[in-house]
């Protein structure tokens, strides 16, 4: 079923949203995102969806387009990158809590400065607290398949919080790799029909959207937001598995790679998951008890579920690409790290910052972040927050 | 006075699904200064009623009948319109409820 296509990781994402066949997009291009809303125009322009595309002047725009279209009841979407997801950032927190089941993309890039178009985490984990659903791709496909579930949880009655899937920038969005895209009904009909909760323009249930919320009912609000979060766990996990009865590629909150009888395992997410992949391949081909656990979700952050897994491990690497000045560690990092908090004998956590501005991140960095991982499963390292390829 | 109510019970995201709630929440304690009403010298021309940006004067058959002061703010406004010196305002503590 469906087809293979060679598509760059822009492409693959402006497919997906074609399939959503939003009502609204409101965009502003910024590299690396650019090609992916280009891409999607010429969808508009062949007239092969009936998004109505609102060209904008500028991401703060952007998103407010949205909050106003998805509060009129429109499937609504955008997609953005770095200083533009930056420039977002108060509607982006409106969105969230105004409860409004937007999708968004975010091609991970490098916030400015100095300024860099290349590929880190920065952009999106810095929207962690934001409110919004965060799935991270490993690959091209990934991106497609996270951004159609996207619609699906966001737009879950149980959820009703806008999610957001990213693909790292350049590493996935400017490189062409075999992508398989649905046939047009199939995704059609597993995105589904949009009934949104509340319309500014259903006139015979008039709401008002977004009014003042102050110490007497502010507080409820931001715990629904909360309950919202912890109702999506069940919803991403059965999304992901219907997806898979689909099109064979199951989905869930992360994946495990080669960790029975692990001794030593790195979290990763994004493309470097990949790589990471192609190293535990190759010590376990030399006899090392090494394995991966791939992160897909990172909101919400599946804290149970990773203490119940990494409590039989001896020693945990953690490769965040994203920093966090003045902060123990990357995000990752410090979330997995809490969920370990209080377990009798925990693992061994340490942090591998990497990546930043779109480094490259080296099979051979990888088995060095193997092997400090590996020593501090036998000695209790001094220092745990290590710095991948930076030239001292 | 409406009773709290908690963050299971409430629409989400601070939506609001009744229309007219603004009926059940005055906002007339922000005022300081209050317009107070000559029925002598007003001509019910209605200018006060046309500039009030909260719909504050009260108007029954084609006449001013007095002002809503659970929303009046006190901006005076409807003072520095009337032609008629109709309405003057005063500081809201030193008038009688």
């Amino acid at each position: 079923m469906g087809k293979r296509m060679a598509l760059t990781g822009n492409d693959a994402g402006a497919y997906a949203f074609k399939h959503a066949n939003a009502d609204v997009a409101a965009a502003f291009p910024i590299t690396p995102q650019t090609e992916l809303m280009h891409k999607f125009a010429e969808f508009v322009a062949d007239g092969d969806v009936d998004t109505e595309l609102i060209l904008v002047e500028s991401e703060h725009s952007a998103m407010s387009a949205c909050v106003g279209s998805a509060a009129g009841g429109a499937r609504t979407f955008t997609a953005t990158a770095a200083n533009g997801f930056a420039l977002m950032w108060e509607i982006v927190y409106i969105a969230a809590s105004c409860r409004l089941p937007i999708v968004m993309a975010v091609v991970n890039r490098a916030l400015s400065g100095p300024i860099n178009i290349h590929n880190d985490h920065s952009d999106s984990m810095g929207g962690r607290d934001s409110g919004w659903i965060q799935l991270y791709s490993e690959n091209s496909q990934e991106a497609y398949d996270n951004i159609l579930q996207c619609f699906r949880i966001a737009e879950h009655p149980d959820v009703l919080l806008p999610a957001l899937a990213t693909l790292d920038g350049f590493v996935l969005s400017h490189t062409v790799e075999a992508v398989e895209i649905l046939d047009d009904d199939v995704a059609a009909k597993f995105v589904g029909k949009y009934k949104p909760h509340f319309s500014l323009l259903d006139i015979d249930n008039p709401v008002t959207v977004g009014p003042l919320d102050l110490q007497d009912y502010y507080f409820e609000h931001k715990r629904q937001q909360v309950d919202a979060m912890e109702k999506a766990f069940p919803v991403i996990k059965a999304i992901g598995k219907e997806f898979g009865d689909l099109t064979g590629r199951y989905y869930s909150y992360y994946d495990e790679y080669k960790l029975e009888d692990a001794e030593a395992v790195v979290i990763a997410l994004g493309s470097a998951a990949g790589t990471t992949k192609a190293v535990v391949d190759e010590l376990r081909a030399e006899g090392q008890k090494v394995g991966m656990i791939k992160l897909r979700m990172f909101r919400p952050f599946p804290y149970l579920e990773l203490r119940s897994l990494l409590k039989n491990f001896r020693a945990v690497g953690i490769m965040d690409r994203c920093i966090s000045f003045g902060g123990y560690g990357g995000p990752v990092f410090n979330e997995t790290r809490s969920a370990l908090y209080g377990l009798p004998n925990p693992p061994v956590v340490s942090n591998f910052l990497y990546g930043l501005g779109g480094r490259d991140i080296s099979t051979h960095q990888i088995r060095e972040i193997f092997e400090t991982v590996q020593k501090s499963a036998q000695h209790e390292p001094q220092n745990l927050i290590h710095y991948v390829g930076v030239r001292e | 006075m409406i009773p709290y109510r908690g963050w299971k019970a409430i629409p989400i995201g601070g939506l609001i699904t009744t229309p007219g709630s603004t009926r059940e929440n005055p906002t007339g304690g922000w005022r300081t200064y209050r317009p107070v009403w000559s029925e002598e010298k007003c001509k019910h021309c209605m200018i006060c009623f046309i500039y009030c940006p909260d719909s504050s004067i009260q108007v029954a058959d084609g006449k001013m009948t007095g002002i809503d002061l659970d929303f009046c703010k006190g901006c005076g406004i409807c003072a520095k319109e009337c032609p008629f010196g109709a309405l003057e305002m005063k500081l809201d503590a030193e008038c009688k409820l």
